[in-house]
Protein backbone atom coordinates (compact mmCIF):
# COMPACT_ATOMS: atom_id res chain seq x y z
CA UNK A 1 0.00 0.00 0.00
CA UNK A 2 1.49 3.06 -0.89
CA UNK A 3 2.22 6.09 2.30
CA UNK A 4 -0.62 8.01 2.37
CA UNK A 5 1.32 11.61 1.56
CA UNK A 6 1.59 10.61 -1.87
CA UNK A 7 -1.18 12.48 -3.10
CA UNK A 8 -0.33 15.26 -1.40
CA UNK A 9 3.86 14.79 -2.37
CA UNK A 10 2.46 14.44 -6.02
CA UNK A 11 0.71 17.83 -5.80
CA UNK A 12 4.15 19.69 -4.85
CA UNK A 13 6.05 18.05 -7.53
CA UNK A 14 3.24 18.94 -9.92
CA UNK A 15 3.80 22.53 -8.57
CA UNK A 16 7.38 22.38 -8.77
CA UNK A 17 7.45 21.17 -12.82
CA UNK A 18 4.84 23.36 -14.46
CA UNK A 19 6.06 26.42 -12.89
CA UNK A 20 9.98 25.15 -14.00
CA UNK A 21 8.46 24.60 -17.28
CA UNK A 22 6.57 28.08 -17.25
CA UNK A 23 9.85 29.60 -15.81
CA UNK A 24 11.93 28.14 -18.95
CA UNK A 25 9.86 30.53 -21.13
CA UNK A 26 11.75 33.14 -20.14
CA UNK A 27 14.81 32.15 -21.60
CA UNK A 28 15.79 34.93 -24.27
CA UNK A 29 12.93 36.91 -23.22
CA UNK A 30 13.52 38.66 -19.93
CA UNK A 31 14.30 42.18 -19.32
CA UNK A 32 18.47 41.67 -19.22
CA UNK A 33 20.47 38.84 -19.81
CA UNK A 34 21.33 38.31 -16.01
CA UNK A 35 17.60 38.02 -15.37
CA UNK A 36 17.61 35.25 -18.35
CA UNK A 37 19.96 32.94 -16.55
CA UNK A 38 18.77 33.99 -12.57
CA UNK A 39 15.08 32.45 -14.03
CA UNK A 40 16.44 29.66 -16.24
CA UNK A 41 18.19 29.03 -12.85
CA UNK A 42 15.21 28.96 -10.86
CA UNK A 43 13.73 26.60 -13.03
CA UNK A 44 16.26 24.06 -13.28
CA UNK A 45 16.04 24.08 -9.35
CA UNK A 46 12.03 23.33 -9.48
CA UNK A 47 13.13 21.07 -12.31
CA UNK A 48 15.48 19.21 -10.41
CA UNK A 49 12.91 19.29 -7.07
CA UNK A 50 10.33 17.83 -9.50
CA UNK A 51 12.43 15.02 -10.77
CA UNK A 52 13.51 13.52 -7.68
CA UNK A 53 10.52 13.52 -6.20
CA UNK A 54 8.96 11.80 -8.77
CA UNK A 55 11.33 9.41 -8.77
CA UNK A 56 10.71 8.98 -5.12
CA UNK A 57 7.01 8.47 -6.02
CA UNK A 58 7.49 6.31 -8.83
CA UNK A 59 9.06 3.86 -6.10
CA UNK A 60 6.85 4.45 -2.70
CA UNK A 61 3.73 3.70 -4.51
CA UNK A 62 3.53 0.65 -6.00
CA UNK A 63 3.47 1.84 -9.62
CA UNK A 64 7.22 1.75 -10.83
CA UNK A 65 6.43 4.92 -12.66
CA UNK A 66 9.63 7.05 -13.87
CA UNK A 67 10.10 10.39 -13.81
CA UNK A 68 9.33 10.89 -17.25
CA UNK A 69 6.09 8.51 -17.20
CA UNK A 70 4.90 11.21 -14.72
CA UNK A 71 6.03 14.56 -16.35
CA UNK A 72 4.78 13.61 -19.85
CA UNK A 73 2.64 10.49 -19.58
CA UNK A 74 -0.07 11.92 -17.51
CA UNK A 75 -2.93 14.08 -18.92
CA UNK A 76 -4.42 17.37 -17.98
CA UNK A 77 -6.62 16.23 -15.41
CA UNK A 78 -3.98 13.99 -13.39
CA UNK A 79 -2.37 17.18 -12.90
CA UNK A 80 -2.55 18.42 -9.28
CA UNK A 81 -0.77 22.01 -9.61
CA UNK A 82 -1.91 25.53 -8.75
CA UNK A 83 -3.56 27.72 -10.95
CA UNK A 84 -0.99 30.40 -10.64
CA UNK A 85 2.06 28.20 -11.62
CA UNK A 86 0.01 27.53 -14.77
CA UNK A 87 -0.68 31.02 -15.65
CA UNK A 88 1.39 32.36 -18.85
CA UNK A 89 4.39 34.79 -17.57
CA UNK A 90 2.88 37.96 -19.34
CA UNK A 91 4.88 41.25 -17.61
CA UNK A 92 8.20 40.52 -15.41
CA UNK A 93 5.96 42.34 -12.69
CA UNK A 94 3.70 39.45 -13.05
CA UNK A 95 6.69 36.90 -12.49
CA UNK A 96 8.52 38.78 -9.81
CA UNK A 97 4.72 38.58 -7.79
CA UNK A 98 4.43 35.02 -8.97
CA UNK A 99 8.04 33.89 -7.65
CA UNK A 100 7.29 36.01 -4.19
CA UNK A 101 4.16 34.26 -3.68
CA UNK A 102 5.49 30.93 -4.43
CA UNK A 103 8.95 30.92 -3.19
CA UNK A 104 7.44 32.20 -0.11
CA UNK A 105 4.80 29.49 0.03
CA UNK A 106 7.90 26.69 -0.81
CA UNK A 107 10.14 27.94 2.24
CA UNK A 108 7.24 27.37 4.37
CA UNK A 109 5.65 23.64 2.96
CA UNK A 110 8.96 22.28 2.01
CA UNK A 111 10.36 23.12 5.47
CA UNK A 112 7.36 21.48 7.48
CA UNK A 113 7.63 18.56 5.09
CA UNK A 114 11.08 17.65 6.05
CA UNK A 115 10.56 17.93 9.31
CA UNK A 116 8.16 15.93 9.44
CA UNK A 117 9.39 13.59 7.30
CA UNK A 118 12.50 13.69 8.90
CA UNK A 119 10.70 12.23 12.39
CA UNK A 120 8.73 9.82 10.44
CA UNK A 121 11.94 8.15 9.49
CA UNK A 122 11.43 9.07 5.28
CA UNK A 123 15.22 9.94 5.20
CA UNK A 124 14.99 10.35 0.73
CA UNK A 125 11.91 12.93 1.26
CA UNK A 126 13.16 14.98 3.97
CA UNK A 127 16.68 15.18 2.25
CA UNK A 128 14.46 16.29 -0.98
CA UNK A 129 12.53 19.00 1.06
CA UNK A 130 15.43 20.27 3.08
CA UNK A 131 17.48 21.21 -0.27
CA UNK A 132 14.81 22.25 -1.18
CA UNK A 133 14.23 25.13 1.85
CA UNK A 134 17.56 26.37 0.79
CA UNK A 135 16.81 26.56 -2.64
CA UNK A 136 13.53 28.56 -2.38
CA UNK A 137 15.05 30.81 0.13
CA UNK A 138 17.38 31.84 -2.47
CA UNK A 139 14.44 32.23 -5.00
CA UNK A 140 12.17 34.40 -2.41
CA UNK A 141 14.92 36.87 -1.59
CA UNK A 142 15.98 37.30 -5.65
CA UNK A 143 11.94 37.92 -5.87
CA UNK A 144 11.90 39.86 -2.89
CA UNK A 145 14.83 42.11 -4.28
CA UNK A 146 13.29 42.97 -7.76
CA UNK A 147 9.75 43.50 -6.09
CA UNK A 148 12.01 46.42 -4.11
CA UNK A 149 13.55 47.44 -6.84
CA UNK A 150 10.50 47.58 -8.66
CA UNK A 151 7.76 48.94 -6.18
CA UNK A 152 10.04 51.73 -5.02
CA UNK A 153 11.47 52.27 -8.46
CA UNK A 154 10.40 54.69 -11.57
CA UNK A 155 6.60 55.60 -11.41
CA UNK A 156 6.29 53.21 -14.83
CA UNK A 157 7.72 50.02 -13.03
CA UNK A 158 5.89 50.82 -9.86
CA UNK A 159 2.37 51.21 -12.39
CA UNK A 160 3.40 47.98 -13.40
CA UNK A 161 3.61 46.37 -10.41
CA UNK A 162 0.50 47.07 -8.74
CA UNK A 163 -1.40 45.81 -12.05
CA UNK A 164 0.43 42.63 -11.74
CA UNK A 165 -0.82 42.65 -8.21
CA UNK A 166 -4.34 42.91 -9.30
CA UNK A 167 -3.91 40.50 -11.78
CA UNK A 168 -2.28 37.82 -10.02
CA UNK A 169 -4.61 38.17 -6.63
CA UNK A 170 -6.98 36.07 -7.95
CA UNK A 171 -5.18 33.15 -7.69
CA UNK A 172 -3.94 33.48 -3.99
CA UNK A 173 -6.75 31.88 -2.23
CA UNK A 174 -5.93 28.42 -3.69
CA UNK A 175 -2.20 28.73 -2.40
CA UNK A 176 -3.48 28.02 0.88
CA UNK A 177 -6.93 25.80 0.26
CA UNK A 178 -6.60 22.30 1.68
CA UNK A 179 -7.17 19.71 -0.64
CA UNK A 180 -8.31 16.11 0.23
CA UNK A 181 -4.80 15.04 -0.09
CA UNK A 182 -3.25 17.87 2.09
CA UNK A 183 -5.75 16.57 4.85
CA UNK A 184 -4.66 13.10 4.69
CA UNK A 185 -0.59 13.28 4.40
CA UNK A 186 -1.45 15.63 7.35
CA UNK A 187 -3.50 12.83 9.67
CA UNK A 188 -0.90 10.47 8.74
CA UNK A 189 1.93 12.73 9.93
CA UNK A 190 3.43 14.48 7.03
CA UNK A 191 3.65 17.89 5.71
CA UNK A 192 1.40 21.07 6.82
CA UNK A 193 -2.22 22.27 5.89
CA UNK A 194 -1.70 25.13 3.15
CA UNK A 195 -4.58 26.96 5.06
CA UNK A 196 -2.25 27.02 8.38
CA UNK A 197 0.87 28.68 6.01
CA UNK A 198 -1.74 31.32 5.01
CA UNK A 199 -1.02 34.30 7.80
CA UNK A 200 2.57 33.66 7.69
CA UNK A 201 3.58 33.70 3.88
CA UNK A 202 1.19 36.77 3.26
CA UNK A 203 2.50 38.30 5.78
CA UNK A 204 5.83 38.34 4.84
CA UNK A 205 4.64 38.91 1.12
CA UNK A 206 2.93 41.65 2.87
CA UNK A 207 5.79 43.48 4.45
CA UNK A 208 7.30 43.20 1.28
CA UNK A 209 5.53 44.91 -0.71
CA UNK A 210 4.66 47.48 2.12
CA UNK A 211 8.47 47.89 2.28
CA UNK A 212 8.18 48.46 -1.75
CA UNK A 213 5.61 51.15 -1.59
CA UNK A 214 3.28 49.07 -2.86
CA UNK A 215 -0.46 48.80 -2.59
CA UNK A 216 -1.18 45.28 -0.82
CA UNK A 217 -2.52 42.33 -2.50
CA UNK A 218 -6.45 43.62 -3.62
CA UNK A 219 -9.10 41.91 -2.71
CA UNK A 220 -10.08 39.92 -5.95
CA UNK A 221 -13.46 39.74 -8.08
CA UNK A 222 -13.03 35.95 -8.36
CA UNK A 223 -10.85 33.11 -6.82
CA UNK A 224 -8.94 30.08 -9.06
CA UNK A 225 -10.32 26.82 -7.89
CA UNK A 226 -9.48 23.24 -8.87
CA UNK A 227 -6.18 22.70 -9.84
CA UNK A 228 -5.86 20.04 -7.01
CA UNK A 229 -8.58 18.13 -8.21
CA UNK A 230 -7.13 18.29 -11.84
CA UNK A 231 -9.45 21.02 -12.82
CA UNK A 232 -7.63 23.50 -14.56
CA UNK A 233 -7.42 26.98 -16.99
CA UNK A 234 -7.43 26.89 -20.77
CA UNK A 235 -4.07 27.66 -21.00
CA UNK A 236 -2.98 24.38 -19.14
CA UNK A 237 -3.61 21.93 -22.02
CA UNK A 238 -1.81 24.17 -24.73
CA UNK A 239 1.39 24.14 -22.28
CA UNK A 240 1.37 20.43 -21.80
CA UNK A 241 1.01 19.67 -25.19
CA UNK A 242 4.55 21.41 -26.16
CA UNK A 243 5.65 19.93 -22.97
CA UNK A 244 4.69 16.91 -23.89
CA UNK A 245 5.11 16.96 -27.83
CA UNK A 246 8.23 15.23 -28.03
CA UNK A 247 8.17 12.86 -25.71
CA UNK A 248 4.92 11.57 -27.04
CA UNK A 249 5.81 11.81 -30.76
CA UNK A 250 8.75 9.48 -30.08
CA UNK A 251 8.36 7.59 -26.97
CA UNK A 252 11.59 6.18 -25.77
CA UNK A 253 13.46 8.63 -27.13
CA UNK A 254 16.86 9.31 -25.42
CA UNK A 255 19.66 12.01 -25.27
CA UNK B 1 26.42 -2.17 -18.53
CA UNK B 2 29.94 -0.75 -18.45
CA UNK B 3 32.30 -3.57 -18.34
CA UNK B 4 35.50 -3.43 -16.19
CA UNK B 5 38.52 -3.55 -17.89
CA UNK B 6 41.45 -2.68 -15.99
CA UNK B 7 43.43 -4.86 -13.12
CA UNK B 8 41.17 -5.04 -10.10
CA UNK B 9 42.44 -2.72 -6.72
CA UNK B 10 41.71 -2.33 -3.65
CA UNK B 11 38.83 -0.63 -2.07
CA UNK B 12 40.98 2.31 -0.24
CA UNK B 13 42.72 2.97 -3.81
CA UNK B 14 39.23 2.34 -5.55
CA UNK B 15 37.70 5.07 -3.35
CA UNK B 16 40.96 7.53 -4.30
CA UNK B 17 39.85 6.85 -8.38
CA UNK B 18 36.42 8.15 -7.27
CA UNK B 19 37.14 10.77 -5.91
CA UNK B 20 39.64 12.01 -8.25
CA UNK B 21 36.57 12.29 -10.61
CA UNK B 22 35.60 15.87 -11.05
CA UNK B 23 33.43 18.39 -12.42
CA UNK B 24 32.43 18.79 -15.88
CA UNK B 25 32.09 22.59 -15.21
CA UNK B 26 35.03 22.49 -12.91
CA UNK B 27 37.66 20.66 -14.23
CA UNK B 28 40.12 21.41 -11.00
CA UNK B 29 37.44 20.36 -8.09
CA UNK B 30 37.47 16.70 -7.88
CA UNK B 31 33.97 15.20 -6.19
CA UNK B 32 35.77 14.38 -3.13
CA UNK B 33 36.82 18.10 -2.48
CA UNK B 34 33.01 19.04 -3.56
CA UNK B 35 31.77 16.89 -0.48
CA UNK B 36 29.35 14.98 -3.00
CA UNK B 37 30.49 11.51 -2.16
CA UNK B 38 28.76 10.44 0.59
CA UNK B 39 29.43 6.46 0.22
CA UNK B 40 31.17 3.82 -0.92
CA UNK B 41 29.87 0.08 -0.59
CA UNK B 42 32.49 -1.93 -2.03
CA UNK B 43 32.41 -5.67 -2.62
CA UNK B 44 35.98 -6.56 -3.75
CA UNK B 45 35.82 -10.24 -3.91
CA UNK B 46 32.61 -9.70 -6.88
CA UNK B 47 34.33 -6.56 -8.11
CA UNK B 48 31.19 -4.14 -7.05
CA UNK B 49 30.81 -0.99 -5.91
CA UNK B 50 28.26 1.26 -5.74
CA UNK B 51 28.80 5.00 -4.78
CA UNK B 52 26.22 7.19 -3.28
CA UNK B 53 26.46 10.95 -4.15
CA UNK B 54 24.36 14.00 -3.35
CA UNK B 55 23.80 16.89 -5.99
CA UNK B 56 24.79 20.46 -4.85
CA UNK B 57 21.77 21.79 -6.31
CA UNK B 58 18.47 19.71 -7.40
CA UNK B 59 19.06 20.55 -11.03
CA UNK B 60 22.29 20.21 -11.97
CA UNK B 61 22.67 18.87 -14.70
CA UNK B 62 26.51 17.79 -14.24
CA UNK B 63 25.09 15.01 -12.15
CA UNK B 64 24.78 12.40 -14.78
CA UNK B 65 28.03 13.51 -16.48
CA UNK B 66 29.63 12.57 -12.90
CA UNK B 67 27.82 9.62 -12.50
CA UNK B 68 29.16 8.51 -15.97
CA UNK B 69 32.69 9.27 -14.94
CA UNK B 70 32.35 7.43 -11.94
CA UNK B 71 31.46 4.03 -13.68
CA UNK B 72 34.38 4.98 -15.94
CA UNK B 73 37.11 5.55 -13.53
CA UNK B 74 35.77 2.32 -11.33
CA UNK B 75 35.75 0.18 -14.96
CA UNK B 76 39.46 1.32 -15.01
CA UNK B 77 40.44 -0.33 -12.15
CA UNK B 78 38.43 -3.22 -12.27
CA UNK B 79 34.88 -2.90 -10.90
CA UNK B 80 31.48 -2.62 -12.17
CA UNK B 81 29.76 0.57 -10.48
CA UNK B 82 26.72 1.19 -9.78
CA UNK B 83 25.57 5.31 -8.66
CA UNK B 84 22.88 6.14 -6.20
CA UNK B 85 21.65 9.73 -6.18
CA UNK B 86 20.41 10.35 -2.82
CA UNK B 87 19.40 13.53 -1.16
CA UNK B 88 19.45 12.85 2.78
CA UNK B 89 21.22 14.50 4.18
CA UNK B 90 20.96 17.54 1.50
CA UNK B 91 24.64 18.92 0.69
CA UNK B 92 25.87 22.20 1.59
CA UNK B 93 28.83 24.30 0.78
CA UNK B 94 30.33 23.79 4.11
CA UNK B 95 31.37 19.93 2.51
CA UNK B 96 34.29 21.81 0.47
CA UNK B 97 37.06 20.27 1.73
CA UNK B 98 40.16 23.51 2.28
CA UNK B 99 41.32 21.70 -1.16
CA UNK B 100 38.59 22.11 -2.71
CA UNK B 101 38.19 25.74 -2.12
CA UNK B 102 41.63 26.39 -3.21
CA UNK B 103 40.96 24.17 -6.36
CA UNK B 104 37.76 26.87 -6.70
CA UNK B 105 40.51 29.88 -6.36
CA UNK B 106 42.65 28.65 -9.12
CA UNK B 107 39.93 29.10 -11.19
CA UNK B 108 39.24 32.39 -10.28
CA UNK B 109 36.42 31.64 -8.59
CA UNK B 110 35.65 32.57 -5.21
CA UNK B 111 34.66 30.00 -2.56
CA UNK B 112 32.36 29.99 0.31
CA UNK B 113 33.55 30.39 3.58
CA UNK B 114 32.48 27.56 5.99
CA UNK B 115 28.60 28.25 7.63
CA UNK B 116 28.47 31.26 5.22
CA UNK B 117 24.77 29.96 4.04
CA UNK B 118 23.51 30.50 7.48
CA UNK B 119 24.57 34.19 8.18
CA UNK B 120 20.91 35.62 8.39
CA UNK B 121 19.48 38.43 7.11
CA UNK B 122 21.48 40.50 3.86
CA UNK B 123 21.01 44.25 3.69
CA UNK B 124 19.64 45.64 0.55
CA UNK B 125 20.04 48.59 -1.41
CA UNK B 126 17.02 50.14 -3.78
CA UNK B 127 17.55 51.59 -7.38
CA UNK B 128 21.04 49.70 -8.28
CA UNK B 129 22.64 45.54 -7.81
CA UNK B 130 21.91 44.81 -4.21
CA UNK B 131 25.30 44.15 -2.34
CA UNK B 132 25.74 41.77 -0.20
CA UNK B 133 28.39 40.51 2.15
CA UNK B 134 31.54 40.95 0.96
CA UNK B 135 32.97 38.19 -1.42
CA UNK B 136 36.93 38.78 -2.46
CA UNK B 137 38.34 38.80 -5.51
CA UNK B 138 40.08 35.63 -6.50
CA UNK B 139 42.09 37.27 -8.58
CA UNK B 140 43.93 40.37 -7.23
CA UNK B 141 41.75 39.48 -3.75
CA UNK B 142 40.22 43.08 -3.14
CA UNK B 143 37.19 42.89 -0.84
CA UNK B 144 36.14 46.09 -2.49
CA UNK B 145 33.46 43.99 -5.07
CA UNK B 146 30.02 44.41 -5.91
CA UNK B 147 27.19 41.71 -6.97
CA UNK B 148 25.96 41.43 -10.85
CA UNK B 149 24.04 38.67 -10.52
CA UNK B 150 22.51 35.92 -8.13
CA UNK B 151 22.54 33.65 -10.03
CA UNK B 152 25.99 32.63 -12.53
CA UNK B 153 26.96 30.39 -15.11
CA UNK B 154 25.77 27.18 -13.78
CA UNK B 155 23.25 26.55 -10.77
CA UNK B 156 25.89 26.72 -8.33
CA UNK B 157 27.10 30.20 -9.12
CA UNK B 158 26.38 33.57 -8.72
CA UNK B 159 28.36 36.59 -10.57
CA UNK B 160 30.13 39.46 -9.05
CA UNK B 161 32.42 42.35 -9.98
CA UNK B 162 35.79 43.77 -8.90
CA UNK B 163 36.00 47.54 -8.17
CA UNK B 164 39.39 47.41 -7.87
CA UNK B 165 40.76 45.46 -10.86
CA UNK B 166 37.73 45.71 -12.96
CA UNK B 167 37.23 42.18 -13.95
CA UNK B 168 33.84 39.84 -13.53
CA UNK B 169 34.06 36.36 -11.20
CA UNK B 170 31.92 33.52 -10.79
CA UNK B 171 31.54 32.65 -6.96
CA UNK B 172 30.70 29.52 -5.86
CA UNK B 173 27.24 29.87 -3.87
CA UNK B 174 26.72 29.14 0.32
CA UNK B 175 24.19 27.16 1.26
Amino acid sequence: MSPPCVPAVLALADDALIYAQRLGEWISRAPQIEEDMALANVGLDLLGRARSLYTWLGAVDGSGRSEDDFAYWRDEREFRHLWLVERPGGDFADEMVRLLLMASLDVERYAALASTASVAGIDELAGIAGKAVNESTYHRDHARLWVLRLGDGTEESRTRMNAALERVAPYVDELFTDSWADRAAVAAGIGVLPSSLRSSVLGYVGSVLAEATLDPLPEPAWHARGGREGLHSEVCGFMLAEMQHLARSHPGATW
Amino acid sequence: MTRSTGTRVLAPELRRVVEAVTDPEIPTLTIGDMGIVRGLSVDEEGGEVVVTITPTYSGCPAVEVMSRDIVDAAADVGYVASVVVSHHPPWTSDWLTDRGREALRELHIAAPEPGAGRSGPVPVTIGRAPHTESVSCPRCGSADTELISRFGTTACKALHRCRACGDPFDEFKAV
